[in-house]
């Protein structure tokens, strides 16, 4: 019994130690291989680079389902609609070659481009794209939700040849083209149904594999019909942002985007920052039907009371732009500055409105953020902070994006006050001020104004340029002066990209187009 | 036999329990699998004829019992937010937090036993007390910080492993257990050096007790007394605190692999909990729990080998 | 052979001191935690800001103190809740046995099969995060650990005389129990405590660190490493000061409360 017990033991500490030297000894030897192959080398060798994202995938891969904008950040590169967007916000032909529309705006005919196949081998045929847009517009009754409501207002999609697709409207709409440049409107093969779990579009690259909560993998689609992928291989990694990093300066991560100013200052002597501003419209964004928030004055006061360029200052250390209103500088027709000063900050004024509404103490308040991005979260712990000085107590409540944020705050409106950004993905100021009109699906915080909706109604029957335009500027005012939503700021993206790589192009929507990439020759 | 038997059945009455609290726990969350399904676009009926058609009208025990019958036959059923199955989400991920866990096991009996054995027998001198002393503070540095510490260190610095380039193990075994190593030695090291502690007082004890001297006085050289008489007494209380670590592995293996980037359990874990993924999260804590019931038997098996005098109570 | 406690004076000393670092804190810190402050953002340590600032220009003393008194206040009040109901079940069930007792202590034994953050989590999942609610979650998590150790205790005890004594000399059962039975396994009971504390601390730190426990604008040391971890490159003090402030808050706890059990082994 004796030397049983002491063979098990020592049978256990052999063991034990053995298993531990070979991993010392195989970790030895595997920084040798490092030492003769850096991964950067290997990657540029192998024509594939590795890109960061702060959150897995986890809706579906659906393109017109999926609703999370880190989700379509990455499938814009599988899918294209039967338009796209070029790097200048211009809209060009993608699986339409060309596209006439009629005189007023309702019939738009578009002519297939040929050629273009699919990741599956199958050629793209129009009845595939008439399946695909009445999919997306919500008009098949196959039980799938679709994301879209860009979408709206399609009468029918016919297909009167095989290389000619007709979309009617209820009424004219100048700007419908900008909706399909989406991956909400993608192309897809009929009656396909892994479109959730093996994505399949007409994008420069396909589909690969992927491993929940660790990478997604595509490849590049050889049979491309455009400019082809340079790359031959690009892995997501879901890297969590306290680690990103780290994972940076070990030389794992490529490329990042959405860095915060202090990731970018961590990483910048051994990545290149390239900047651009984001194009979207960070604020507080008030729920203007519930107390107190259904006071005007206190919505102003809220305004006088942040101090923005401290929030610039701070969060983004100086990389983000004032906005104002619901417009972001990049759009530059439809900007206006004066609006971006219209509240300076003061505190004392802000007081008188809070006495004046009733509020000389101030009071308590909920500040919802996605707890994915983190410059929303600490844009709403220094709002929390300077909301003190008036008295105001802001409690920070972090959410979960995909699930607690998109339906709680988003769909069902039951909020008090949320910081986010609101990007647009149509490419006009329709997409951006569209949203805020009393009877709108999407309207979350229940702005209601009666001349706001006018102008709106205005705007869209609008046949000239510059008349609309105005009207689009007149709209904006009253979201400031209204007090709206307390309006920050449109932050930098700064993307942090190996310095061996060139070719990043930043486009006037939330996406990372990898097809231009390439390693720079040796 | 008999002792096992009785051991085998609790551990299985244990998660019996687990899984019913766990998944009663879940029935009382707000929203269920098909207000999920359905989204922001249900109305009262579609949400209702939903929940008959998936059974979710019928009583509580009797959605346990279908549950635990899948369960068992092993379809955990689909993830909400990853349209596949439970079980193709785990698959690939339980071996990975089962290395772990086994491998920072594995570290604390081979640093803790033969630190342990060592301060014992030189208790007082010199080299004792500093070895106590530095233990002690790594009794009390969290495995997180000594894991940031560590990337830090061995990852950044002397550049031992990439970190956030996670080596499966189909790609290299050496890889994968050489990039486990750094996570593994930081939930070891502050438990080895409880188990040390603890090994060191109680080897103290038996060294002066009357069978070392006689054993002695007969001529036996002193490490082999201590190798056969005293190591083997001195080890049983030592075994039990083993066991009782095994829990705290598996949550510090959940904390860690958040610091290393580790696509094991505990990252899917936290991700499902923030996404409200609930038959993710059911599946994961039955998951562990078995793990760490099944743990905790081998401990027991071990424990009755090592002394014979601890009968079934 | 009467030898000086060693364990138990640095512990009692780490620990007092931290806690009075922490309690002065409550009244008095060297700046408003809380204040931002763009001039003076990412300064490394030195005399006008002992642990340097953060990148909104906190002073990252006084927001360590801050976090300190949260993972305190935690803790204390995590460890009242487990130490009042575990004691009042343990002795219940330690003093009468019988079927209630067995039934119990076979769930107390299925519940401490279990890691507590694991626990911790599936109840946050369940009921959200935030201070109070983590404080009830880890709170009712604890009361198994301190019901088993008491229970041993009464079970042992028991059996002595002097309890036999009391109940000849007519004392009831719960006179019994909380005047005489209770003085006696105060050691045992002040040990568990202590290292009660310090595994509530880790708890709470843990869950933080996960974002899953304390959330902003409430300060936590664990939160502040999360963070801290992004920076280590261009503020490493931030990383430093918040985890060297744990880990000394931890090791006054943990020696502490092993002071008191070889105190109690020497009695």
């Amino acid at each position: 019994m004796q030397s049983k017990m002491r063979n098990l033991i020592l049978a256990v500490l052999t063991v034990s130690m053995l298993l531990s030297l070979a991993a010392c000894g195989e970790k030895n030897q595997q920084d040798g291989d490092q030492e003769v192959n850096t991964p950067q080398t290997t990657r540029a060798d192998t024509n594939e680079i590795n890109v960061g994202i702060p959150q897995d995938l986890e809706d579906s891969l659906d393109p017109h389902v999926t609703t999370a904008a880190g989700t379509r950040e990455v499938l814009f590169n599988v899918f294209e609609g039967l338009m796209k967007a070029d790097p200048e916000g211009n809209i060009i032909p993608a699986v339409a070659e060309k596209c006439d529309v009629s005189d007023d705006a309702k019939v738009y005919t578009f002519t297939l481009r040929e050629g273009v196949t699919f990741h599956n081998g199958q050629t793209v045929t129009v009845d595939d794209v008439v399946y695909s847009i009445s999919r997306c517009a919500g008009m098949l009754d196959d039980g799938i939700y679709t994301a879209a409501s860009t979408l709206k207002g399609i009468v029918s999609v016919e297909a009167p040849d095989d290389r000619t697709v007709v979309i009617t409207l209820s009424e004219g709409n100048t700007e419908f083209l900008a909706s399909l440049v989406t991956t909400y409107a993608a192309i897809i093969p009929a009656d396909y149904t892994e479109q959730a779990t093996q994505p399949v579009g007409t994008g420069p690259f396909k589909f690969a594999s992927r491993s929940p909560q660790e990478n997604f993998v595509i490849e590049r689609f050889d049979s491309y019909w455009g400019t082809p992928a340079k790359l031959d291989k690009v892995t997501y990694l879901v890297t969590a942002m306290d680690t990103a990093v780290m994972s940076m300066k070990s030389g794992v991560i490529d490329v990042f985007a959405h860095l915060t100013a202090d990731m970018a200052k961590s990483v910048e002597d051994q990545f290149t920052i390239e900047k651009d501003t984001a194009k979207l419209v960070q604020a507080l964004y008030l729920n203007n039907a519930v107390e107190p928030f259904n006071d005007v004055r206190v919505r102003q006061a809220l305004c006088y009371a942040v101090d923005v360029d401290q929030i610039i200052d701070l969060v983004v250390d100086g990389n983000g732009v004032r906005v104002g209103s619901s417009m972001f500088p990049a759009f530059g027709k439809y900007f206006d500055e004066s609006l971006s000063t219209y509240y300076t900050h003061d505190v004392e004024k802000a007081q008188e409105l809070l006495t004046e509404a009733g509020y000389p103490d101030g009071f308590s308040m909920t500040i919802t953020v996605p707890s994915n991005y983190p410059q929303h979260v600490q844009t709403g712990e220094v709002i929390a902070e300077q909301l003190k000085a008036v008295g105001i107590m802001a409690q920070i409540e972090q959410v979960d994006w995909n699930q607690t944020w998109l339906t709680e705050v988003y769909a069902n409106r039951n909020f008090q006050s949320t910081v986010v950004g609101f990007d647009t993905s149509t490419l006009t100021a329709r997409g951006m001020l569209e949203r805020w009109t009393s009877d709108h699906g999407k309207n979350m915080i229940n702005f209601n104004s009666a001349e706001y909706d006018e102008l709106f109604r205005q705007a869209i029957a609008c046949t000239d340029d510059g008349e609309q335009t105005a009207l689009y500027k007149q709209m904006e005012r009253i979201l400031t002066e209204e007090a709206a939503n307390v309006y920050i700021q449109d932050i930098y993206n700064m993307v942090a990209v190996n310095p061996g790589l060139e070719g990043l192009t930043f486009y006037p929507m939330y996406v990372l187009d990898v097809a231009t990439i390439s390693w720079k020759e040796a | 036999m008999k002792y096992y038997l009785r051991k085998l059945v609790t551990l299985i009455i244990t998660l019996f329990v687990v899984s019913l609290l766990a998944f009663l726990a879940f029935q009382i969350v707000p929203g269920d699998a098909a207000a999920r399904i359905l989204g922001t676009e249900a109305t009262p009926e579609s949400l209702a004829a939903l929940r008959h058609q998936m059974g979710l009208d019928r009583p509580m025990l009797v959605q346990y019992g279908d549950w635990l019958n899948q369960f068992l036959f092993g379809d955990m059923g689909n993830s909400y937010s990853y349209t596949m199955s439970v079980k193709a989400l785990l698959g690939p991920k339980l071996p990975i937090t089962f290395t772990l866990t086994a491998m920072a096991f594995l570290m604390i009996v081979c640093i803790s036993i033969p630190l342990g054995v060592w301060q014992g027998k030189h208790a007082g001198e010199a080299s004792d007390a500093v070895t106590g002393a530095v233990g002690q503070v790594f009794m009390s540095v969290p495995s997180f910080f000594l894991g940031i510490v560590f990337t830090l260190v061995f990852g950044i610095g002397l550049k031992l492993f990439t970190q956030g380039q996670f080596i499966h193990y189909d790609q290299s075994v050496s890889g994968f257990f050489g990039y486990l190593f750094f996570p593994a030695l930081a939930i070891a090291l502050p438990k080895s050096a409880m188990a040390a502690k603890l090994l060191r007082a109680s080897v103290i004890r038996e060294l002066q007790q009357d069978y070392v001297r006689t054993a002695r006085s007969r001529g036996r050289k002193f490490s082999s007394v201590l190798r056969v008489h005293v190591l083997r007494n001195a080890l049983i209380p030592v075994v039990t605190f083993l066991a009782m670590t095994i829990p705290e592995i598996v949550a510090n293996s959940i904390i860690v692999e958040q610091v290393f980037t580790i696509p094991g359990i505990g990252r899917l874990l936290l991700s499902s909990i923030l996404a409200s993924d609930y038959p993710v999260v059911l599946a994961i804590v039955v998951m562990l729990a078995f793990l760490v019931v099944l743990m905790n038997f081998l401990a027991d098996v071990l424990y009755q080998r090592i002394d014979p005098r601890i009968k079934v109570r | 052979m009467k030898r000086r406690n060693w364990t138990l004076r640095i512990g009692g000393c780490v620990a007092a001191v931290m806690v009075a670092l922490i309690l002065l804190g409550t009244v008095w810190t060297p700046y408003d935690p809380n204040a931002l402050a763009g001039a003076e953002k990412s300064m490394a340590p030195c005399l006008a800001h002992l642990f340097g600032t953060d990148n909104f220009g906190r002073d990252l003393f006084s927001r360590v103190l801050e976090g300190g008194r949260t993972s305190l206040l935690i803790a204390f009040c995590t460890v009242a809740i487990g130490g009042v109901c575990g004691t009042v079940i343990g002795s219940l069930t330690g003093y009468f046995g019988g079927l209630v007792d067995e039934v119990l202590m076979r769930f107390n034994d299925s519940v401490s099969a279990f890691p507590n953050i694991l626990l911790a989590l599936v109840c946050v999942s369940i009921f959200g995060t935030g201070k109070y609610k983590i404080i009830l979650v880890l709170g009712v998590l604890f009361i198994p650990s301190f019901a088993r150790i008491v229970r041993g205790e009464f079970a042992r005890e028991r059996s002595r005389d002097y309890v036999e004594n009391a109940r000849i000399m007519g004392a009831g059962p719960f006179r019994v129990m909380f005047a005489h039975i209770l003085p006696n396994v105060k050691t045992v009971l002040l040990s568990s405590v202590a290292i009660g504390f310090n595994n509530a601390v880790l708890a709470e730190a843990g869950m933080s660190f996960l974002s899953m426990g304390v959330q902003p604008p409430d300060a936590s040391l664990g939160r502040m490493l999360a963070e801290a971890q992004g920076s280590l490159f261009t503020m490493p003090w931030y990383a430093l000061s918040t985890g060297c402030f744990m880990v000394l808050l931890i090791l006054g706890f943990s020696l502490l409360g092993q002071g008191l059990q070889e105190q109690e082994r020497e009695l």
